[in-house]
């Protein structure tokens, strides 16, 4: 285990300093409470085989009874022994697509009478959305674009605006799934900040019922809507329990020590041609990450060209235009893309924002078509992985 | 949730309207824009600094100021025709809109050059970026010690800002070479100045090596030459800058393509200490 995961197991152990508990009932009046506040209420749902995020009318739509199988370059839903509303780890989507949508018109302009153009102001209202069922590495996910997006030299308006309206409900993670290594990158599976909710969900003799921290002023007064009591002593270590379990069954680690060293010192290793060799730089482990967050524009004109507006859109470092510079790209091989992209997240992402831009939630290994697996190429390049090198086998 | 900075007011990729005020033919397929606000004025750049611009409808690229950093109503910009968006921008005709935002980057270290000698070493089109500088180090003269610039461009017809470099040299050295005198099927005026590469420049100017600040900018593979040759005659890469051209799709630091290992260019640089830069510049593809 490495001194994050050590540190990262110590965080999960530590007691909440004071919960409340809600019955399995009670979550409908809290999403009723969020919807009379205003929120557009945004959770897990059960759509085209898997959990996606998308609108809730109501408890019903929520996964009950469902989990997730995930395995490098698979994902399979299948049913559960109990009824558990959060019984499953994470899916194909991440919130990133509410904060900064996948497509959305940068700005618009428009000609005006005398023949000049005119800037147009952006009309659209900013939508106050309520995420129901954030993992902990999902709130990690969440604190790395604000990096990206506020805390920069330049905010992103887009993600800003909808970022400062955003209320966090969270529910600690009892299922990792195979791809999942939160506990190495230290962001779970307990969710131990940044929330304004954090809910347990449980399902034992005492009955289905959640264990509910608050984390903010907006949490609380959400909570004192519903009927709640405080927990007692076994509320608590049950809740804890579950994410104590979770923490020793996640599916994949990493060890991160020197990581960052480690990858600058080794951009020619070998292994980048074997990743290469594997890789169909289709660009799906960057639409799924959660963290990642290029973008290119493009300008759309009406046929008359009265309008113009320029659109931005996700981008992917995997695509052969993203580096177009004097003539030629940057990065004309698969080799200098899979790099790029697991250097980034792993190492020149520290120098840039201070944190790694990975948080461990191993969609990029799920939703791989070939199953590349990012725990395996650093294990790889650290000369440590077992079926590679006899001496190293561990 | 969490409270947002103030600088979430407006956002930063919308374009100020400017009008294009005048048009210079530079080299058949490089022009120089003089262009002024429709609206508030442009604010302030620093020798160096990047503007992005927008051929409306086209798309947006970014491009130096070639101008004046004490010019603060005209702003200029010398661009060469390579593809959709600079194609659309150096085919403008004076009273023609095109979009503004910036200034973004980082200068040339001007300030931090003064009282020692400065070694500006431009190829090709690197000179535009460089020319804001240049006009810097004339204007504050009595501040800087022995200055020499150093052009090299392929051919003469491709030499820019031919009239200028001959006034600059009244105050300070110029030295300009071509990689050849003339090219097959083109109409070249005669050439009987110097023939090879910019670096080829270096060891004939006179600067004392461990003060003077060198500027560097033009082609990746300039540059690298450019800051070993620097380093035979005793520059270190800790006083050797140069600019680096990297795709950019906003130039603030949001879209992740200018990425060069732990930089950014369009924040980080483009201009960068070549010190801290080489060591990422010299791995293929990174
Ligand atoms: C900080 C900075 C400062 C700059 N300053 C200046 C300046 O002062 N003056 C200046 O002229 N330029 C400058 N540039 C360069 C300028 O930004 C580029 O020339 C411009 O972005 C090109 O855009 P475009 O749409 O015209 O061409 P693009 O369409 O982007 O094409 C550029 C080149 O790439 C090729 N290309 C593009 N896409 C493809 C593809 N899919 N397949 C094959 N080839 C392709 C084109 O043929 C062309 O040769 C600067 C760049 C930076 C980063
Ligand atoms: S790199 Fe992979 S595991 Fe890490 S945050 Fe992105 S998708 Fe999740
Ligand atoms: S690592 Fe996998 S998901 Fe990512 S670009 Fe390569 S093939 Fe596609
Ligand atoms: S140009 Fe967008 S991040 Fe640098």
């Amino acid at each position: 285990m490495t001194a994050q995961a050590a540190s990262a197991a110590g965080d999960a152990a530590r007691p909440p300093e004071s919960a409340e508990v809600i019955k399995a009932d009670a979550l409908e009046d809290l999403l009723d409470g969020l919807g009379r506040r205003g929120y557009t209420v945004v959770g897990p749902t059960v759509a085209d085989g898997a959990i996606v995020y998308d609108e809730l009318t109501s408890v019903a739509d929520l996964p009950r009874g469902w989990t997730d199988e995930q395995s490098p370059g698979r994902y399979r839903l299948a049913r559960r022994e109990d009824e558990a509303w959060f019984g499953y780890a994470v899916g194909p989507h991440s919130w990133k697509r509410y904060l900064l949508p996948p497509t959305h018109t940068a700005w618009s302009a428009e000609r005006t009478a005398d023949g000049g153009m005119r800037i147009l102001d952006d009309p659209s209202p900013v939508p106050r959305y309520a995420f129901v069922g954030v993992r902990s590495c999902e709130l990690a996910a969440i604190a790395v674009q604000d990096r990206v997006f506020i805390r920069g030299p330049f905010a992103d308006t887009v993600y800003a605006r909808r970022r400062d309206e955003v209320l966090l409900v969270a529910v600690n993670c009892g299922d990792p799934a195979g791809t999942c290594f939160c506990a190495s990158m230290g962001t779970g599976p307990r969710a131990t900040t940044g929330f304004d909710l954090a809910l347990t969900e449980l399902l034992d003799d005492e009955g289905h019922r959640f264990v509910v921290e608050v984390g903010t002023a907006a949490g609380r007064a959400l909570l004192d809507d519903v009927t709640h009591r405080a927990a007692e002593q076994r509320d608590v270590a049950a809740a804890v329990d579950i994410t104590d379990r979770a923490a020793q069954r996640m599916g994949r680690q990493m060890d991160v020590t020197g990581i960052r060293e480690l990858l600058y010192d080794n951009l020619e290793h070998p292994r980048w041609d074997d990743v290469a060799s594997r890789c169909l730089a289709c660009g799906n482990c960057t639409l799924a990450c959660p963290t990642c967050f290029c973008t290119s524009v493009t300008d759309v004109t009406d046929l008359a060209g009265e309008r113009i507006e320029r659109q931005r859109a996700w981008d992917s470092c995997f695509t052969l235009d993203f580096t177009y510079t004097a003539g030629a790209p940057v990065r004309g091989t698969t080799r200098s893309r899979y790099r790029q992209w697991m250097t980034h997240k792993l190492a020149t992402w520290i120098d840039q924002f201070g944190s790694s831009g990975c948080v461990g939630c191993g969609r990029c290994i799920t939703w791989c078509p070939v199953g590349i697996d990012i725990t395996e190429e650093v294990a790889a390049i650290r000369g440590t992985e077992p079926d590679e090198s006899g001496e190293n086998e561990t | 949730m969490l409270p947002v900075s103030e600088a979430v007011a407006a956002t930063p990729l919308a374009p100020r309207l400017t009008h294009v005020d005048r048009v210079e033919r530079e080299t058949a397929d490089t022009v120089t824009l003089h262009v002024s606000a429709v609206d508030t004025e442009l604010p302030p750049f620093a020798p160096g600094q990047f503007d992005m611009l927008s051929a409306l409808g086209v798309g947006e690229v970014p491009i130096s100021v070639s101008g004046d950093p004490d010019d603060r109503v005209t702003r200029q910009y010398t661009i060469r025709a390579v593809g959709a968006v600079t194609r659309a921008l150096t085919s403008l005709r004076p009273g023609g809109v095109m979009g503004v935002r910036g200034p973004y980057g980082h200068p040339w270290p001007v300030e931090a050059a003064v009282g020692a000698d400065v070694v500006v070493v431009a190829g090709g089109l690197g000179l535009a970026p460089l020319r804001p500088a240049i006009h810097h180090l004339l204007a504050h003269r009595d501040r800087y010690g022995r200055i020499s610039i150093l052009y090299g461009a392929r051919s003469p017809d491709e030499l820019l800002f031919a009239d200028e470099m001959q006034r600059w040299q009244s105050d300070v050295d110029v030295a300009v070479t071509v990689d050849a005198p003339s090219a097959p099927g083109k109409a070249i005026p005669p050439w009987d100045g110097r023939v090879g590469v910019v670096t080829t420049l270096i060891p004939d100017a006179l600067f004392d090596p461990h003060r003077a600040t060198a500027l560097v900018c033009g082609p990746e593979v300039m540059m690298r030459f450019t800051a070993r040759a620097l380093a035979d005659q005793g520059v270190t890469g800790e006083r050797v800058y140069v600019s680096l051209e990297r795709s950019m799709a906003c130039g603030v630091g949001l879209c992740g393509h200018c990425q060069l290992g732990p930089f950014f260019v369009c924040v980080d640089g483009p201009v960068l200490r070549h010190g801290l830069v080489g060591p990422w510049l010299a791995v293929r593809e990174l």
